[in-house]
């Protein structure tokens, strides 16, 4: 089998903080630097990206020395946490930005989709757009022209294909889109979570047409998801990046387990600076998160799991409302439950705490994740955070059997047996 | 290890690339896009209005009535004795198709920067397809500039062309580089330093004074010989008076002017194209 990517001393490095201020005298000061042949003085190679921790510079390496070689037709899924570089990897793969250093080769024609429906516009009809887009991601006239019933048959819009997409529901807007990038013909394919989208039925139908272009066609994909269900299902291979590094590559399976048991480190969470820099909006800002067992050291089906989150409210005056969604790894929501921070518009500006628990023998062993949504009148959304804080539920042997059992909720349940003969 | 078959990529995708490196085949391989992009322009400019393409033509015509009234008869700028709407028009297209060249390409990665930052295709692509879909729009204003011409000469004006009328290739091609190549400098700058945009804003307006649009050379050069050199100096004054000087057979043309004009484009346009491939790998990051 031969290579399709090789991946070789990747860095790149951001500036962070406001552009504009003090950008001349430092333009000037590297263009001085260089003159004289010497390094750029605002790069300084080895600092770790971690977001959590104050650097010294403010240029933040979002990738670090990653090297990685893809074999032909083998299905790559990219995970990590927010923030690991996933995506500044794909951009730079898909040559939307350069590295800083190092360099990728690449063989055969490639087509990314970090988006889907990149350039429509929205007076243009349906069919305009398709050649449109088409052409964007790299398509001949010709070709599309030639998989035009296809694309059509496939995005399930035929009805209003001479209509303007502005007058499309954002999900035949989406169907299309998807439709067309779905049909592009190219060896490399590079896919940005966009199959958050759409209802279900279309996402299942995504999902196949990806799983087809890999397995049968024999093309090279690289997948970027937080869906670990959908990586197990759709990639042979795995790469967890962690603070812009390659921490670690194997087959899918490894790689998502690897990923989840190192990703609970995030149990506690306590922003010690400044209110403005914490979590959130100019509506609310979330200063500590503490997920703990109830008895015990460490959280297993039986220990139960308390919770405690303090944040601060800027809107005063209002009836506001916390929910908490907590998702299993396969991103199965186990439940979907909201507390009223206040009833009578009289919400106020300050610190709240909100506690609760989970009861004991509830929760299957896993990992899991929070998703915090705050909203006013149960309505208006004032902040949310997927994944925000995930913690893990440790399994317990029963008797002999230490397997892990499957379902999403582990119950204790109250068996009556009684015999008869 | 030692390689001992080098082997063969397609795409290499380096910290740097080579400054005069102008991807003309990948251009060439996207020139189905460039196609469909002046298109859409050309489409979105018109949908949903009554009069259609025909703005194309009102908004010359507008402007040489008021150019007509304020600068022909109310100040009384001499126009070379030719018809003054006729006089007004052939500057006024010229200028319109720089201007909105410039205009439209310093800000093409701004505009652009939802569809840049998602896909890769030749950067170029952008600012060619904004010089053609203006080209579409000189197209139709010189139609109507031929119209207009038509009319005069059965109203017995008295309009010779010549040989100089032969050149309008070279002219259009020459505005076209022009706006390209400052307009790629400037986008280049505002990706970083959003200052110079508003320089723009206001420049390119007052930038029509110091170009014979509203006025021939020759009674520049008859009020102010000492400051005529600054108007000569802007390297659209040629090719203004080169038009004039063909169609309407009136107006200051000399080799010399024309030969300096030419240089000043290829310096701009190459110094445009340098600086874009240089911006164009990284503008992602900062605009």
């Amino acid at each position: 089998m031969s290579k399709a990517i090789k991946v070789e001393n990747l860095s790149k490095a951001y500036q962070l903080g406001d552009f504009g201020t003090g950008t001349i005298s430092r333009d000037l000061e590297r263009f001085w630097a260089r003159l004289r042949g010497k390094e750029d003085p605002f790069l300084k190679i080895g600092e770790v990206n971690d977001r959590t921790i104050k650097g010294e510079s403010d240029v933040v390496w979002s990738l670090n020395d990653i090297n990685f070689e893809v074999e032909q037709g083998d299905a790559v899924g990219i995970i990590g946490r927010n923030g690991a570089g996933k995506s500044t990897l794909l951009k730079i793969l898909s040559r939307v930005t350069s590295p800083t250093t190092g360099s990728i080769k690449l063989r055969g024609r490639i087509a990314s989709l970090l988006e889907v429906g990149t350039g429509f516009h929205p007076e243009l009809s349906g069919r305009e757009n398709i050649y449109l887009n088409g052409a964007i991601l790299g398509m001949r006239k010709a070709e599309i022209k030639q998989k035009f019933d296809e694309i059509v048959s496939f995005s399930g819009v035929e009805r209003y294909i001479d209509t303007p997409v502005k007058r499309y529901s954002s999900g035949m807007y989406v169907r299309l889109a998807f439709a067309v990038a779905a049909h592009l013909e190219s060896e490399i394919l590079i896919v940005d979570e966009v199959l958050a989208v759409g209802d279900a039925e279309f996402q299942k139908k995504c999902l196949g047409k990806m799983g087809q272009v890999s397995k049968s066609e024999g093309r090279t994909v690289l997948f970027v998801s937080h869906n670990m269900a959908a990586v197990k299902t759709l990639c042979n291979r795995g790469i967890v990046l962690a603070n812009g590094q390659l921490i670690y590559e194997n087959r899918q399976l490894e790689a998502v387990s690897f990923y989840q048991t190192n990703n609970n480190t995030r149990a506690t969470f306590e922003h010690h600076d400044d209110v403005s820099s914490a979590p959130g909006n100019e509506n609310i800002r979330v200063l500590k998160f503490i997920i703990r067992p109830l008895t015990g050291d460490s959280i297993s089906i039986s220990t139960g799991v308390s919770f405690e989150m303090i944040f601060f409210n800027q809107k005063a005056g209002i009836n506001l409302d916390a929910t908490f969604e907590l998702k299993n790894s396969d991103e199965i929501p186990v439940f979907h439950n909201g507390v009223l921070i206040s009833t009578n518009n009289d919400s106020k500006t300050g610190f709240y705490t909100v506690k609760c628990t989970i009861p004991p023998n509830l929760l299957n062993a896993g990992n899991y994740s929070f998703k915090l949504i705050f909203g006013e009148n149960q309505r208006y959304l004032l902040f949310s955070a997927d994944d925000f804080i995930g913690f893990e539920v440790e399994n317990e042997s029963k008797g002999s059997n230490s397997a892990l059992a499957p379902g999403v909720i582990h119950p204790k349940l109250d068996f009556k047996v009684s015999y008869r003969a | 290890m030692t390689d001992l078959h080098p082997e063969k990529w397609d795409i290499e995708i380096n910290a740097k690339g080579s400054l005069l490196d102008l991807k003309l085949k990948e251009v060439w391989h996207y020139r189905d896009l460039l196609v469909l992009l002046v298109r859409r322009d050309f489409i979105s400019f018109y949908k949903q209005t009554i009069l259609g393409p025909v703005w194309f033509f009102i908004q010359p015509v507008i402007t040489i009535l008021f150019y007509t009234l304020i600068f022909g008869n109310l100040a009384g700028i001499p126009v070379d004795g030719l018809p003054k709407p006729l006089f007004y028009l052939a500057g006024t297209i010229i200028w319109n198709y720089f201007a909105d060249c410039l205009n439209k390409t310093s800000t093409v990665f701004k505009d652009n920067a939802g569809i840049l930052g998602k896909v890769y295709f030749p950067r170029l692509i952008m600012p060619l397809s904004i010089v053609l879909s203006n080209l579409i729009r000189f197209a139709v204003q010189f139609l109507l500039f031929i119209i207009l011409y038509i009319i005069f000469i059965l109203k017995g004006e008295h309009i010779i062309p010549n040989i100089a009328a032969l050149l309008l290739p070279l002219l259009i091609i020459m505005i076209a580089s022009l706006g390209l190549g400052l307009g790629m400098i400037i986008s280049a700058v505002t990706t970083k330093y959003r200052d110079i945009a508003f320089i723009v804003a206001f420049g390119v307006p007052l930038l029509m004074y110091a170009t014979t649009v509203i006025y021939p050379l020759s009674v520049a050069q008859a009020k102010y010989p000492k400051y005529s050199w600054l108007i000569k100096f802007n390297p659209i004054t040629a090719i203004i008076e080169t038009f004039r000087y063909g169609f309407l057979g009136k107006g200051s043309f000399n080799w010399e002017l024309l030969a300096y004009s030419i240089v000043s484009t290829i310096v701009i346009l190459l110094t445009g194209i340098v600086i874009f491939n240089k911006v164009e790998k990284t503008f992602v990051d900062t605009v």
